[in-house]
């Protein structure tokens, strides 16, 4: 498997360390392994995604990184400090299975939400949200409220709202899920590119094996009862890509070996 | 995220225990005392150990309230808060000496119920049994029957159903008087106050009631070619279940107020809204606050009791489903 | 309860067709109950009498069982017209003195109930030990307190505004209470996450998410409790001797048997039990606006 090049940056400390992290949930009463001794390292400008069978404890990692859930054993490191602190250092951008996004504000205002929080200018938060909504091809809709979109779109402002700040990682929970496939396909090429432009570092946690293969560096096959990780799949597929790739044998053989993978996972 | 709290087993929740019952005891040990008199004068004693007292309490509840677990601790908190209150009631009112025109004591309240029993059971019978029960199953059969009748007139549906929401904003009450005017002095003109305001939001219900059901599901009925009869009552009247019952608990209460209001406006000798009218005139208050003890326990009673009607009946329906 | 459907254009036939159904039955149960009444002592002293001269004598008959529409219609008319604002003759003095601690006890009410729901929200504590009580208070006749609110009120110098503004207040606290911490609870798992993913204090959580998402179950409850504020304050009206406002006037209509006075007491009663409730439906369609849920 050859390295898949990776941007060299000053920093060698990973984006993410997960050193033997558990979680156990009703210790004492029905014990349930969400996660059981995961060890993952991720570096800076990595897309990495978790994939799985529903159970096999890829969300529960995701939201571990991300300080909402805590781990019982082990320990978690967010560019070197705790999730607890990246979240207060707003290090990273979170974007849920669904779009979450306000009723009562329009795209723009959404968009604006997080750095309003952050308490910049006004004057700021305008510009930046603009420039972003332009970056996810909703220029036009600034003015708009959720509901007057399609499901595509405002996942697209829910994605757009996530970058809005810059953060250095990106956490995505099946951000495409709802979607239909051929939306699905266009907003996997566009996410694609954006990453392509930007580097930035990717937790990406999906149960469709096309999606996991077609966009990440790295593909960590995860399986349930106990949480844990089976394979860790380098991608040998080149950095630019486009979906033309996903009938390619190389795409098909990476596509297979996940399936396999999964497959091991589910008779342990 | 909020961390997770104690587990209620062990010795903290053993310690909350002792705090809420030990205060409670000293509580009642302080009331007793010569310090709580109304003719020992106040001074700093009393008051510190009133100040120390109300901490505990506060303490005791904070501590209950933190305790995860079973349904029954939150329910627990809300009773353990509503004794201290009654409990600081009775302290404050004793010691100060505070005229019992202004706020009785509770126990002063406790013994003119004792004392009025025949009275209030006479009140209770006039506004409650004769006045109240009677409106309210008359409103609310008319507003169902007359929801019924029009349901099959969209025209009659979309001009009533407008009128009667608007009803709800403006104070129906006030018609007691014309009320006493046409049926007299007695339970009747109450009964009918009370008729006029549970009519119109039965009505309003039972239409919002009887769309309620699916589209999937009336054609389900359809392909069945089941006639109106049929899916009225296999399918619509049970989809409107939860929304009669809303409006069978809104109505008691509205019920209960119209007829003691009503009775606000001239009454013959006994009722509720009455004695509490006149009682108040003489500055008999151990019996109004009597009277409105009767009051509040009656329409608690009867919204408790619609609640588990309600849960045997509509059982189905995920609000019920959801408390289990 | 149901929320209150906001009249279409396509309803507005039908509607009209029903209110004037309803002033047709008026007329007609006006000569049929006062029928018994004009007989006895306008006709028959008069002689042999024909069903117009009937119909003539109940529909304007001093003190008629139930007047007709343009009786109450022409003693609202000459109420308001013939005499000035400032008299008690004129409804509308009644109008301003109940409206007055309406408003008055509304206002108040809601602001303790805004800030008691985010308290209540924020607080372990209050919610287990105090909400219960506010919920259970619904099922409870809240206005049977009034007298004893007056009592303790007057015996301690209070009179005029201020009591019947106390009663209004308490009736618009208890709905506005609930509705707010249903609706200050109302955001999804999904979206309080989010807001803690961005790092948001409570008080951001608080002003950006939660109060814009209770604004929806807050306006129902405000529509709820000015209406039963205004019944607190004509109620609170009647035990004080009865002097001014609406409820006064119901009451000393009943004593002196001025059945015109009393209807169109109600009648005003009514228009403005409408006109706060409009009041705050439009303040409603302003705020809100066409949200729609996504």
């Amino acid at each position: 498997m050859t390295q898949s090049p990776l941007l060299s940056q000053a920093s060698t400390v990973p984006a993410v360390q997960v050193t033997q992290a558990s979680l156990i949930y009703n210790p004492l009463q029905a014990p349930v392994h969400a996660l059981a001794d995961i060890d993952l390292s991720i570096a800076p400008g990595e897309f990495v995604s978790l994939i799985g069978p529903s159970g096999c404890g890829k969300t529960t990692l995701l939201r571990v990184i991300a300080d909402l859930e805590h781990i019982t054993s082990g320990s978690v490191l967010v560019n070197g400090v705790s999730p607890h602190e990246a979240r207060l250092a707003r290090a990273y951008g979170y974007v849920f299975q669904a779009p979450a996004l306000f009723p009562w504000r329009t795209v723009l205002g959404n968009v604006k939400l997080p750095l309003q929080i952050q308490g910049r200018s006004s004057a700021e938060c305008d510009a930046i949200a603009r420039q972003h909504i332009e970056r996810v091809g909703l220029s036009g809709f600034e003015t708009k409220y959720p509901w007057q979109l399609s499901g595509g779109m405002q996942q697209r402002a829910s994605i757009a709202r996530a970058l809005s700040f810059e953060p250095r990682i990106l956490m995505m929970d099946e951000p495409f899920g709802a979607l239909d496939e051929i939306t699905r396909d266009r907003l996997n090429e566009q996410l694609q590119q954006l990453w392509q432009r930007e580097r930035r570092t990717v937790v990406f946690v999906t149960h469709s094996i096309a999606e996991a293969v077609y966009l990440s560096t790295r593909i960590v096959v995860m399986s349930p009862r106990p949480g844990r990780i089976v394979r860790v799949i380098e991608s040998t597929l080149p950095d630019e890509r486009h979906l033309g790739l996903r009938d390619s044998p190389e795409f098909v053989a990476l596509a297979h070996a996940v399936r396999e993978a999964l497959a091991d996972g589910h008779d342990e | 995220m909020t961390q997770s709290n104690s587990h209620p087993t062990g010795s903290s929740g053993l310690m909350t225990a002792g705090l809420v019952l030990g205060s409670l005891a000293l509580a009642f040990v302080f009331l007793g005392s010569s310090l709580a008199s109304n003719e020992t004068p106040k001074d700093v004693l009393f008051w510190s150990a009133a100040a120390g007292l109300s901490f505990l309490a506060v303490w005791g509840i904070r501590r209950l309230a933190a305790i995860e677990g079973h349904a029954a601790f939150a329910s627990l908190t809300a009773t353990v808060f509503g004794l201290w209150i009654v409990y600081f009631w009775q302290l404050l009112t004793v010691a100060l000496d505070v005229p019992r025109v202004l706020l009785p004591a509770p126990w002063l309240i406790m013994q003119s119920l004792w004392e009025h029993v025949p009275t209030l059971t006479r009140d209770f019978f006039q506004t409650v049994v004769k006045a109240v029960v009677t409106g309210w199953v008359l409103g609310c059969s008319l507003g169902f029957g007359v929801a019924l009748a029009i349901d099959r007139l969209p025209f009659l549906q979309r001009g009533l159903l407008p009128i009667a929401s608007l009803t709800s904003t403006i104070p129906l009450v006030g018609v007691a008087p014309i009320a006493v005017m046409w049926f007299g002095f007695d339970w009747q003109s109450k009964a009918a106050v009370v008729v006029l305001m549970t009519f119109f939001p039965m009505l309003v219900s039972t239409l919002a009631g009887l769309q309620a059901s699916n589209r999937l599901e009336r054609e389900l009925m359809h392909s069945y070619a089941a006639n109106y009869g049929r899916t009225l009552w296999s399918l619509r009247l049970p989809s409107a279940v939860p929304f009669l019952f809303s409006a069978l608990k809104v109505n008691a209460t509205l019920a209960l107020i119209g007829a003691i209001v009503a009775e606000f406006f001239g009454s013959p000798t006994s009722g509720l809204g009455f004695r509490i009218s006149t009682e108040a005139t003489r500055m008999n208050m151990p019996l109004v606050w009597a009277a409105v003890v009767v009051s509040a326990v009656t329409g608690s009673l009867v919204y408790a009791i619609l609640v588990a009607w309600e849960r045997r009946i509509a059982f189905w329906h995920p609000s019920i489903r959801g408390q289990r | 309860m149901a929320t209150t459907s906001k009249p279409s254009v396509s309803s507005l036939f039908p509607i009209t067709v029903i209110l004037l159904a309803v002033v047709v039955a008026w007329y007609g149960l006006t000569v049929y109950l006062n029928a018994p009444g004009a007989i006895e002592r306008v006709l028959d002293a008069l002689g042999p009498w024909t069903w117009q001269d009937l119909v003539n004598a109940t529909l304007n008959m001093q003190r008629p069982v139930l007047p007709a529409p343009h009786q109450v219609a022409a003693d609202l008319w000459t109420s308001l017209v013939d005499w000035p604002l400032d008299s008690p003759r004129n409804l509308l003095y009644h109008v301003a003195v109940t409206g007055e601690s309406t408003l008055v006890g509304f206002a108040m009410g809601t602001a303790l109930g805004l800030v008691l729901s985010i308290c209540i929200v924020h607080s372990r504590t209050l919610d287990r030990a105090l909400l219960p009580w506010v919920v259970a208070s619904q099922s409870v006749p809240v206005l049977a307190i009034a007298p004893i609110v007056l009592v303790i009120l007057g015996s301690m110098g209070f009179s005029g505004v201020a009591p019947k503004a106390v009663i209004a207040m308490y009736l618009c606290f208890f709905p506005v209470t609930v509705a707010m911490v249903q609706g200050l609870r109302s955001p999804q798992v999904i979206e309080t996450e989010m807001m803690h993913t961005y790092a948001a204090s409570r008080w951001q959580a608080l002003w950006m998410l939660r109060l814009p998402a209770a604004l929806p179950f807050l306006f129902p409850a405000l529509r709820v409790g000015i209406a039963a504020g205004l019944v607190g304050a004509m109620v609170a009206e009647l035990p004080t001797g009865a002097q001014a406002g609406l409820g006064a006037r119901l009451l000393t209509g009943s004593y002196y048997g001025q059945t015109i006075q009393i209807w169109s007491a109600l009648v005003m009663s009514a228009l403005l039990g409408l006109t706060l409730t409009g009041i705050v439906a439009t303040i409603e369609t302003l705020v809100l606006g066409n949200r729609r849920q996504a």
